[in-house]
């Protein structure tokens, strides 16, 4: 049967990894490629590496470090944060990525999919979308949000999921900007409206803070993955711990890592 | 020398940091002669099937590859590597393989989520050499859209479930294709490396 993913993302600024509450990065978690190590023995399913460094070396930096994980740690990587062409997807693609996630680039220029489609396939081509609920809809709605968060696109969120698809992505990463870094649990109302509406696996992304919330984003929320960040970061949980509560409660889990 | 045949494959060097850690000689290459004196061929493939065949087709190594499959020596096809085998898929609204072995690859059916993406159990029917001490329904690194049939069950080294059963690694002689990625799959994945490298009488002399 096929497992259900849990995946660590690790956002990286200038070589470091920062962690992130509601999209603005604090706190120094650490040495990216440590970390990818620490993750990779104790049960990632995944590794997502976010570049937020905002200086023109980003992709330089970015590089090293998938360089430097891709040749000891043998899980799949994914990378985003400011790619804006195909050439961009290659060299991260080349260091050693297995997939590049998009997110206000193809919202500007929504071809961005297809071109990185066509030209690596669709299974590395990820979208990421940033979702804020619209305030008293019924039946709820959500429009995409862009810039981490600070600009409306004033584009519904199933929509352009649908869209995505369609263009060529191979896999959803759906983030509640509502749940990020509210440790409240994951917007399970936006996974179970998604995850009935798209093809192709759908992440969950957004708003864990205990082991129950991942297990109601693939329960209740119908999610294929989970994305986070801090609980990992700081050791609430180890990802074994995370894998034992779910392997228990009946989440098929890949527990034979070690 | 294991032959790692560049055409193109998105996942090359994805293979070849693998073939490094487990520490085995190996040269990348697109040259078709190079087959001829290869102890052992890699053929790595991710994407579609139309672009495998044009690849390796612009590239000389169509007759090459199949030549060599045949010739019975060592052989391994990563995910595209093991699906171009068979008669034809139909990915691209159908698309001619190398034909070795008979039978279509298929799409999963729509009800599934595609493509299959994530680690799935697979389970061996027999003795399969390059899977010596990979334990039974181990997990592994999938992500694909079209799988290959188990109609022929002489060839049939392991299975794996998603919607349906279908032909995870691919086992006839010194021919072997595993559907998931070993690259990708920790180290089991890299047990598959060490595993094909010693088969093919390559020391190996890194780590798992």
């Amino acid at each position: 049967m096929l497992t259900r993913r849990i995946i660590p993302c690790l956002d990286v600024k200038d070589g470091r990894n920062m962690r992130g509450v509601k999209f603005s990065a604090d706190k120094d978690a650490g040495d990216p490629v440590e970390l990818a190590d620490y993750y990779n023995r104790t049960g990632a399913d995944e590794l997502v590496f976010y570049d937020i460094t905002a200086s023109a070396e980003r992709r330089g930096i970015m590089r090293r470090v998938l360089e430097e994980v891709a040749s000891q740690v043998f899980i799949p990587l994914t990378v985003g944060g400011g790619l804006r062409n195909t050439d961009d997807m290659f060299e991260m693609l080349r260091a050693g990525a297995d997939k590049v996630s998009l997110n206000t680039a193809a919202v500007d220029h929504p071809n961005l999919i297809s071109e990185g489609a066509e030209r690596f396939g669709s299974q590395c081509i990820v979208l990421s979308i940033d979702a804020l609920r619209v305030p008293d809809s019924s039946p709820a709605r959500w429009e995409v949000w862009t810039h981490g968060g600070r600009r409306n696109t004033g584009k519904d969120m199933l929509e352009w999921s649908q869209l995505g698809v369609e263009l060529g992505a191979g896999e959803i990463v759906m983030n509640s900007i509502d749940a990020d870094g509210t440790r409240d649990g994951y917007d399970l109302e936006l996974l179970h409206t998604v995850t009935n509406a798209v093809s192709v696996p759908v992440v969950a992304s957004g708003g864990a803070g205990n082991l129950e919330h991942f297990y109601e984003a693939f329960s209740e929320g119908g999610a294929h993955a989970v994305l986070a960040a801090s609980i990992f970061h700081y050791k609430d949980f180890t990802i074994g711990q995370a894998k034992a509560y779910l392997d228990e409660k009946g989440i098929p889990m890949r527990t034979d890592y070690e | 020398m294991l032959a790692v045949l560049d055409y193109g494959a998105g996942n090359l060097r994805s293979v070849t940091r693998a073939l490094a850690h487990v520490g085995c000689d190996f040269e990348v290459t697109s040259d078709p002669a190079a087959t001829a004196d290869a102890r052992g061929v890699i053929l790595p493939g991710v994407g579609a099937a139309a672009d495998t065949m044009a690849g390796l087709g612009s590239r000389g190594l169509l007759e090459p590859v199949k030549e060599y499959v045949s010739s019975g020596r060592p052989y391994l096809g990563i995910c595209m590597g093991l699906q171009i085998l068979f008669e034809r898929s139909e990915e691209d609204d159908g698309t001619p393989c190398l034909n070795l072995y008979d039978g279509a690859i298929r799409r999963f059916s729509d009800g599934l989520h595609v493509p299959h993406m994530g680690w799935n159990q697979v389970h061996q029917n027999r003795e399969v050499p390059i899977l010596q001490g990979v334990p039974q329904d181990a997990n592994f690194y999938f992500v694909h859209s079209y799988f290959a049939p188990t109609d022929n069950r002489r060839v049939v080294g392991a299975t794996t479930g998603y919607g349906v059963e279908f032909l995870s690694v691919l086992h006839d002689g010194n021919i072997f294709g595993t559907q998931f990625h070993p690259e990708k799959s920790g180290a089991p994945g890299l047990r598959i490396y060490a595993n094909f490298a010693s088969l093919c009488g390559e020391a190996v002399k890194g780590g798992i």
